[in-house]
């Protein structure tokens, strides 16, 4: 039998964190943007099926890069943790900040344990408030970094040069389809510089939406109205029915707010 | 935090495990003594004196469903509440309406609620009506050794059938046997008076005002024979709960709507104290 070769501890961490990166940086990129009435998360993903931004709770959202089935793990994850924590105390106790913790003490531990290969993903967690200023995105790394962003946030293979971008043009007050219109401009940048063209079905547009009058805020943007948004138009107001919304967003009208799921 | 007990904050093996889309699964394995029916109630001499819900109504029309729940929970023969509400909303299309112990009732109502969202968010789709029917047969099924004690949870559930296209109303009794209802149904005590009424009072092509205005009217003769449900409070203007699930989705009629319907089926009992006639052939 052979004995293995002394590694010195920071190798191994650089050689780990090496490993993760490389892992994210294959991936196309995930852009989260702050605009006036939410939070705007748009990615370059062609299915329909395997999503990338997804509902987590009432508020809270959660978008990821890497591989598939390491963020999709830990999404499910999150679900869990937040219908417990809404189930045990309310609904208005379960916060983006909790969840980001516990993503971030996951994913610190994973990557320092030798015996686990570390998750080569990156992950947002956003909680829309009730004003902008009560807005929160945390980014968090493969070594369980959190990093608490404003405005916008890029995540993924290009993410460096996207988010340049985006910090130079970003404005709090944007409309969404003024936002959409960033997000896409910032997608679209090659690692060379030059732009490609992105359309309605490459995108897998998401929002929280303060202004929704429903308690789950979460809805995807699909269809005709991403076509619109596209396009510059004036958004159509808000369909009567979700139906198109792939069941993201179910929750029933305001006069039902003193619903016992809420004590 | 709940969910991170152990000292190194990470999540627990339970909640990354893949497979389940079921919170009340998840529960079971992760904390198995927060789900309803792992608890078991001390010995007690006696029936346990408690809150009960009475009287659930539901009736169907083309194009939706209409479910309405009258007001009041009693123990014994006290009026405990009066304006208890016994009608929600499971999701987006469907509602859960439930007699029984009250207590039991809202938290399985809470869980039945968290269960499909749950299960919509982890799957990205929405469980078929069917589906959603048969989760809430687990659940009662879980409260048998209460139901034994005399705390039976009564449910109905309604909503509107996406892939068929029309409103159905499911029943259960407290072993959780399922069954699917013709046109209309009601549960509780007053359940018998309101189900007379409404074998007079139903058609199968009724319109949403005439399926919501029958319902009330049921609740009325059900509040009239028996005690334990409410009547319309005029003085208090306490009304019952009416939830219509269309196409559209559930959506509970507003206070202003309910008012002018009991309104109607009180002034019409001052003339006729029995309510409207039916043919006798």
């Amino acid at each position: 039998m052979s004995t293995p070769f002394y590694v010195s501890p920071q190798q191994a961490m650089a050689d780990r964190a090496e490993y993760a990166r490389k892992g994210i940086a294959r991936g196309r990129s995930v852009v989260v943007l702050q605009y006036a009435d939410g939070i705007l998360f748009v990615a370059e993903n062609p299915s329909r099926a395997l999503h990338k931004v997804s509902e987590i709770y009432d508020r809270i959202a959660f978008a990821a890069v890497g591989k598939y089935n390491e963020f999709e793990n830990l999404r499910i994850g999150g679900v869990r943790y937040a219908d417990l924590r809404g189930y045990t105390y309310d609904r208005d106790d379960v916060t983006a900040r909790g969840l980001a913790n516990v993503y971030a003490q996951t994913l610190g531990t994973i990557f320092s344990s030798a015996a686990e290969k570390p998750y080569e993903v990156e992950l947002i967690v956003a909680e829309v408030g009730d004003a902008p200023a009560d807005d929160q995105i945390y980014r968090l790394t493969h070594d369980g970094s959190i990093v608490d962003e404003h405005g916008s946030v890029a995540v993924g293979g290009n993410a460096d040069q996207i988010s340049s971008h985006l910090d130079q043009r970003h404005r709090d007050e944007m409309t969404l389809a003024e936002a959409l219109k960033l997000a896409v401009e910032g997608l679209a940048r090659d690692a060379n510089g030059s732009d490609r063209t992105l359309t309605a079905d490459q995108l897998e547009v998401a929002v929280l939406d303060r202004t929704r009058s429903q308690q789950r805020k979460f809805k995807r943007v699909l269809g005709r109205q991403l076509s619109r948004l596209l396009e510059g138009e004036q958004p159509a107001p808000e369909p009567t029915s979700d139906k198109s919304s792939g069941g993201a967003a179910t929750a029933p009208e305001e006069e039902d707010l003193d619903l016992p799921d809420e004590d | 935090m709940e969910a991170n007990p152990r000292s190194t904050g990470r999540l627990p093996a339970a909640f990354l495990t893949p497979g389940s889309s079921s919170f009340m699964e998840f529960l079971g394995e992760h904390a198995p003594e927060r789900l309803p029916g792992n608890r078991e109630l001390p010995p007690v001499k006696g029936k346990v004196e408690a809150p009960h819900g009475t009287t659930i109504v539901a009736a169907t029309f083309p194009g939706g469903v209409v479910l309405a729940g009258d007001r009041r929970a009693t123990m014994g023969n006290m009026i405990a509440q009066r304006d208890i509400e016994k009608v929600f909303p499971a999701d987006e299309y469907s509602a859960i309406g439930i007699a029984g112990t009250a207590g039991l009732a809202v938290e399985m109502v809470k869980l039945f609620q968290l269960e499909l969202e749950h299960f919509e968010k982890v799957e990205g789709t929405v469980l078929s009506l069917e589906g959603k029917a048969n989760r809430l047969t687990t659940m009662i099924r879980q409260n048998l050794g209460m139901a034994m004690q005399g705390l039976a949870v009564v449910p109905v559930f309604a909503g509107w059938d996406l892939t068929r296209e029309r409103g159905r109303i499911f029943t259960y009794d407290v072993t959780g046997g399922r069954s699917e209802e013709k046109g209309f149904a009601a549960v509780g005590s007053g359940s018998v008076f309101a189900r007379g009424s409404l074998k007079k009072l139903y058609r199968d092509d009724l319109t949403q005002e005439q399926a919501a205005t029958a319902v009330v009217q049921a609740l009325y003769d059900a509040a009239d024979d028996d005690s334990a449900t409410g009547g319309p409070d005029m003085a208090r203007k306490i009304f019952p709960i009416v939830t219509v699930i269309t196409d559209e989705g559930y959506h509970r009629l507003t206070e202003a709507e309910v008012t002018d319907i009991a309104r109607s089926v009180v002034d019409g009992r001052l003339e006729l104290p029995d309510g409207p006639r039916a043919e006798v052939l």
